[in-house]
């Protein structure tokens, strides 16, 4: 849906989104509990991330490091010097009854990320276009624990009982907090899918929506073209990037309602209904002030210096909108340099073309084919042995007539059978699977065919040129479909005459 | 600055206190009195002085990223008031509605 169809001629949606990625370290940010997703309930917890009276936090030097490194990637400043703060609130998932968080002096500051949102106009001719969404801030803090509902409905509001797991209490955290730079909803879920790729690709966090590793809440207000922001309300509880274009579109045009209504918005948090498809109220905002923050006495503050901070840039990987960009510039469409990508397939794909391997012919095989593929063995490419110097082989046989594509695909399922343990070469031929383009062995065959149809070679010779199909067919049968189509054809014309 | 009765009920309510009307009369004045002491630092600061947040000079007190046991779970579940299902059982979260 285009953008004129969200709202009523005359309005304008405005969004700033706040992402929470978890970090994938090995420990907690303040203890050396284990960070493991899964593990049994409250056996990843100490006195520290507890809060008991007494027990002294200690920052985790490479959680720092590795927000620098994401705050780089975001083309973010680092902050000289910052410091940790309280955030004071009461909520049984944080046992020591605050939150250690950032304040007024975050990690990181003023960022941007370049987002490409794929737009149609009105004839419907697709093109791309880069938007640019301003960030903030990222500062960093620690995950609360996961909490439990049980009672009569199970469901927030009817719960007897909370029972909490302080496994991830203390995790860390980062908040990256965009600017109110995004209109529309397809362009938030561009930012959320390229900050999930890039963080990723540094390798800080797995970046899994579905296990919580990254999550993210959506400021959302309307206004009248021209006027100045309005009241904004924040979506909580988007599982997913459908979910946030889904919870935008609506939430934006609730608010759109109840103004034109005469009504006013609520200062408010909101919760995503995913099955009802609609936000409701989940509680008033409370205001930033009663949070009473104030600078953690326990904690002393974080200094970067520039050669640290060059240090961090110096290890950057090559970012993924480079990455896209890279294999563009090689031939690949789009859609497949963007699957690859985003699927984490980039090191086959570079090892494949070092080898040899056409770039687009490559990229055609990792994201088609060998995708189904593998989903079919169970296995993930890494597991298959498949390497990148297998993918070039293979799109060589093809290239050069040993293979057809049919073919390829079940040399392809031989090579993900033996754990990439043989070429691409060595399982064709075990198999069987190469295509008779012998000429001498495909003429024996030919000519076998051409005598024991002896009225389909009169109907040829008579005018009835689509009659070689019928030909090229049988000597598909006598070859188990492995024969040269291409040569096969050539072979026939030249004996019927 | 003088607190309000009001200001003190809200902070109240903010750290989860009950107070009585006597208990908000007698600490208004009192917190008014501490808050005022707290503001001398702003008439003998000088511009150039560069605000402190923490009384101790060192910076970067971190550690290395690396695992040490956590407690027993029976150890941290003592503490608990009520244990289900081996995680801290506590009264139903209810949303503040407004
Ligand atoms: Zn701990």
């Amino acid at each position: 849906m285009s953008a004129d169809t969200l709202l009523p001629q005359g309005w304008e949606l405005v969004v700033g989104l706040e992402v929470h990625v978890e970090l994938q370290t090995n420990t907690k940010m303040w203890c050396g509990c284990s960070t493991e997703f899964g593990d049994e309930p409250n056996t990843n917890v100490c006195e520290v991330c507890t809060g008991q009276p007494g027990s002294l936090p200690v920052v985790n030097a490479q959680a720092i490091e590795d927000a620098i490194l994401l705050g780089l990637a975001l083309n973010g400043g680092v902050a000289e010097v910052c410091r940790f703060h309280r955030k004071n609130y009461f909520y049984p998932d944080l046992a020591k009854n605050y939150q250690i968080s950032q304040y007024d002096v975050p990690l990181i500051h003023d960022g941007h990320l370049d987002v490409d949102v794929v737009v149609s106009d009105d004839a419907g001719e697709e093109s791309i276009d880069r938007r640019r969404v301003r960030i903030e801030r990222l500062h960093m803090e620690e995950d609360t624990g996961k909490s439990l509902h049980v009672g009569d409905t199970g469901r927030l509001h009817g719960a007897d009982r909370s029972l909490i797991d302080y496994n991830r209490c203390g995790i860390p955290l980062l908040e990256i907090v965009s600017r109110p730079d995004i209109h529309d909803p397809e362009t938030a879920q561009a930012y959320l899918r390229e900050l999930q790729a890039i963080v990723q690709a540094l390798g800080v966090s797995d970046a899994r929506m579905e296990e919580g590793s990254i999550r993210c809440d959506a400021n959302v207000s309307v206004r009248e073209v021209g006027d100045e922001l309005g009241t904004r309300t924040e979506i909580k509880n988007l599982n997913s990037v459908r979910s946030l274009g889904r919870a935008i579109r609506y939430e934006a045009q609730r608010q759109v309602a109840v103004i034109e209504d005469g009504g006013t918005i609520r200062m408010e948090t909101r919760h995503w209904d995913e099955s009802a498809g609609r936000t409701e109220t989940l509680r008033v905002k409370e205001s930033v002030t009663d949070y009473r923050y104030f600078p953690d006495p326990d904690l002393v503050e974080i200094t970067s210096p520039a050669d640290r901070v060059e240090a961090a840039r110096a290890r950057l990987p090559e970012l993924p909108a480079a990455a896209r960009s890279r294999l563009a510039q090689a031939g690949v469409v789009r859609e497949q340099a963007a699957a690859i990508v985003g699927a984490g397939t980039l090191g086959w794909y570079d090892d494949a073309v070092r080898a040899g391997g056409d770039p687009q012919l490559v990229a055609n095989w990792l994201a088609g084919d060998l995708v189904g593929q593998l989903a079919a063995a169970e296995v993930t490419l890494e597991e298959s042995g498949v390497t990148g110097a297998h993918l070039a082989e293979l799109v060589g046989l093809v290239a050069d007539g040993t293979l057809s594509t049919k073919l390829a695909r079940q040399v392809l399922d031989g090579l993900i059978e033996e754990r990439g343990a043989k070429t691409p070469a060595e399982v064709a031929k075990d198999r069987g699977l190469e295509q008779v383009s012998d000429e001498g062995e495909l003429r024996t065959i030919v000519e076998r065919v051409i005598a024991a149809n002896a009225d389909t070679v009169e109907d040829i010779r008579g005018g009835n040129a689509k009659a070689i199909g019928a030909l090229v067919g049988q000597v598909m049968k006598e070859t188990r479909g492995q024969a040269d189509p291409r040569k096969t054809n050539e072979l026939l014309r030249e004996l019927i005459g | 600055m003088a607190l309000s009765e009001d200001e003190v009920r809200h902070v109240a309510r903010l750290a989860r206190l009950s107070l009585t009307d006597d208990e908000v009369a007698a600490l208004a004045p009192q917190l008014s009195e501490i808050l005022g002491y707290a503001e001398q630092v702003g008439q003998v600061a000088a511009a150039e002085v560069a605000p402190t947040t923490h009384p101790f000079a060192p910076t970067d007190v971190a550690r290395a990223d690396e695992r040490r046991p956590s407690l027993a779970r029976d150890e941290i579940l003592a503490g608990a008031p009520h244990v289900e299902q081996d995680r801290f059982a506590v009264p139903r979260i209810v949303a503040e509605e407004g």
